[in-house]
């Protein structure tokens, strides 16, 4: 996760009295039957990089098409800078778009692909080729310039998308899966020259993704959507500490559920019975559910310790298990550990050591795992 | 741009066309590659069918067209003679091509034909357009029953439908009747034995020539690409002129070429609908080898047409192998 550097200084979405750049209003859309944007309101602020993260079919990219004018909301509005959009054709938009597909127009050479918006301004020629350098130069492909799309490799297009979005300076630029279709290496590097060239320029983007991983690096903020509704909008880390709902808790890493019953409710302590686990959770923040209630505990598998002998410390939470499976990663272990109660029980270890074997848990192995009771959170649906 | 394998199997229509006119072999060929004999006898079998119906005819023609006429059964004066053991008399007669270059008739028949074939061509490409645009927008299904239509008119007879037209055009036809009874006119419009009833011919006669290369190269456009177009700020109309029209340019090339090759040549249509003052250079080729029996002429016409017909198929080959170095 890389935190924005101005994180603090720039955290609109905090003001009440900030004004919004895009606002979604109640948008829903639907396709025949199929409801595939609910009753959808958001806020993105100037300068944001907002990430709508959902699986496939979740509505994400449905909700980018309607900001870019491809597709009419059924219902509901969308104001960019203040002003319903809902009469503005796409051409007349001040967005712009990153296709999945990129979209690059195959008959026209690099320069003719990123001039064609400038064109369409009725800029001087030599404005046109003027912006067109800066921009090939932000994305390092001015050499490339007199190519054609096709001979090109798939990052070296990428750019060349986005340097064709760009171009026009649009105050929003809408990214669908902008690093979908590059390799691993490549999209961490480029997902940081995405942040770098966003904080330059100061576009406000709108990014759909199906990667959390994304998702976490380039934004400010993230969308969480499901079934065509926003589940939750929150910081990276809010997002990962403090899931809203079991859905949002599973989808953005991996995670460790207990379902239990509400036994003790305080302010500042929690305390859950876990037929799962097979005993209690304690919590040390309250949550607001009438005891007795339903509701699960979240546990990510990093904050969970795993070891041979019993944790000194009583305040913590702590069940015994038995190693079932380990998965090498590298920078770190993946132990599933069965507890007693049944449940199997996903805790990550980082290895910072280089560990001889007989010093490293094993197969089959009898451990505690024991966590913090800070760790836990509480979710009640 | 090879053709997609997998529509090999999907029995549309237009798969049959997409191979006929880019003469390229079908992806199942790729598996003769492990198979040595196979692929020398899959090749051999076009090069053949070619050799024989078009390069030997093709031979016979050229010769005929340097040799004298004569009263003999052929009508032509042989191009060798045997006159001895050891030599052999040659008569190679350039007559025939001089007499197409000085006789006006020849030259001014040319021209015609070129001038019907063009304006026809360009009214079919204008009519054919916007119905092979719809075709490729409209959905999977539809798409089928369209292109069926399209290919429909061809399980009639050709000469069927061109007399269909005699009916319709003629003075006490389907069309002056009903502009007469409607009060339209008084007297009937000649539209018979003129230009328009030729070009009426060939624009109907040949249409589908034109839609289905258009189609089959308008149906894999990527629709995304206007999106983008339309979000740079392009309108629809500026869309259509800078991405759809130049990207649609080799059906263009294709359909165009289909449509004026065979339609400079056409015989049937100017004869049945168009007027005897003013004829085309099928008509002159006809009446040269049946009427006139002067068999070496008909040969030179025949290679002149040939060689003239030649510029605009190498223009074609131009723009074919040049797309086939920009695809991907």
């Amino acid at each position: 996760m890389a935190e924005r550097r101005n994180d603090n200084k720039r955290e609109p979405w905090r003001d009440p009295g900030a004004q919004a750049y895009v606002q979604i209003e109640n948008v829903t859309k639907r396709f025949g039957d199929f409801v595939a944007v609910n009753n959808v309101s958001l806020k993105i602020y100037q300068h944001e990089i907002f990430c709508l993260l959902g699986g496939s079919g979740c509505g994400k990219t449905t909700l980018l098409r309607m900001l870019a004018g491809f597709e009419p909301p059924t219902s509901g509005r969308i104001l960019i800078d203040g002003k319903d959009m809902a009469d503005t054709p796409p051409y007349e938009r001040p967005t712009n778009m990153m296709f999945q597909s990129y979209a690059l127009f195959p008959h026209m050479t690099v320069a003719k692909n990123v001039s064609f918006g400038l064109e369409q301004e009725k800029l001087p020629k030599a404005e046109v080729a003027q912006r067109v350098d800066e921009i090939l130069d932000i994305v390092k492909m001015r050499e490339y310039a007199q190519r054609k799309p096709h001979q090109l490799s798939g990052g070296q297009r990428q750019r060349v998308a986005l340097a064709r979005a760009l171009a026009k300076r649009p105050k929003l630029l809408l990214l669908d899966e902008p690093l979908g279709a590059l390799d691993k290496k490549l999209r961490e590097q480029t997902q940081f020259e995405l942040i770098n060239i966003q904080e330059r320029l100061g576009v406000t983007f709108v990014v759909v993704t199906h990667d959390q991983e994304e998702a976490m690096t380039l934004a400010s903020r993230i969308g969480v959507m499901n079934r065509g509704e926003i589940v939750q909008v929150g910081t990276p880390s809010e997002i990962y500490e403090f899931p809203g709902s079991r859905f949002v808790a599973d989808f953005i890493g991996s995670v460790n559920m207990f379902e239990g019953r509400l036994i003790e409710d305080l302010p500042d302590r929690v305390r859950i019975h876990s037929p799962e686990l097979g005993g209690v959770v304690y919590v040390d923040h309250g949550i607001s559910s009438a005891p007795g209630a339903a509701v699960w505990a979240a546990i990510r598998p990093e904050k969970i310790n795993i070891s041979r002998a019993a944790p000194a410390s009583t305040a913590e939470n702590c069940v015994r298990g038995i190693v079932k499976e380990i998965a090498y990663m590298g920078d770190l272990s993946i132990y599933l550990v069965k507890i007693e109660a049944g449940k199997m029980v996903r805790v990550t270890l980082p290895n910072i050591e280089r560990l001889a074997d007989d010093e490293r848990i094993l197969w089959d192995e009898s451990v505690y795992l024991s966590w913090h009771s800070s760790s836990p959170v509480v979710l009640p649906q | 741009m090879p053709l997609p394998s997998h529509r090999l199997l999907s029995g549309r229509l237009g798969l049959w066309w997409e191979i006929f006119y880019r003469f390229g072999p079908p992806r199942w060929t790729l598996y003769m590659r492990n198979n040595w004999a196979g692929k020398r006898l899959v090749i051999a079998l076009p090069y053949l069918w070619l050799v024989l119906f078009f390069l030997v005819p093709f031979i016979i023609v050229f010769k005929i067209s340097f040799s004298e006429v004569r009263l003999a059964m052929p009508p032509y004066a042989p191009l060798w003679e045997w006159i001895s053991e050891k030599a052999i008399d040659v008569h190679l007669n350039l007559g025939n091509y001089l007499y197409l270059v000085t006789d006006d008739l020849y030259i001014s028949s040319y021209l015609y034909s070129i001038k019907v074939a063009a304006i026809s061509t360009v009214f079919c490409l204008l009519i054919a357009y916007p119905m092979a645009y719809a075709i490729a927008r409209s959905s999977p299904a539809t798409r089928s029953l369209y292109l069926m239509l399209i290919i429909l008119p061809f399980w009639t007879s050709f000469l069927l439908r061109v007399y269909a037209w005699i009916g319709l055009l003629k003075s006490n036809g389907v069309i002056n009747n009903t502009l007469i009874a409607l009060g339209v006119i008084d007297e009937p419009i000649t539209m018979m034995q003129t230009d328009f009833a030729v070009f009426i011919g060939i624009v109907y006669s040949y249409l589908p020539f034109m839609i289905l290369p258009l189609y089959s190269n308008l149906e894999k456009h990527d629709f995304t690409l206007l999106e983008a177009a339309a979000d740079l700020g392009a309108g629809p109309i500026k869309s259509f002129l800078r991405i759809t029209l130049p990207l649609s340019m080799p059906g263009i090339i294709a359909g165009s070429l289909l449509v004026f090759i065979p339609a400079v040549g056409e015989y049937v249509i100017p004869s049945l609908l168009g007027s005897s003052d003013q004829l085309m250079i099928g008509r002159v080729l006809s009446d040269e080898f049946f009427a006139n029996r002067d068999w070496p002429v008909a040969g030179a016409v025949a290679i002149a047409m040939l060689i003239l017909l030649m510029v605009p198929i190498m223009v074609f080959q131009h723009f074919q192998s040049r797309e086939l170095a920009g695809a991907k």
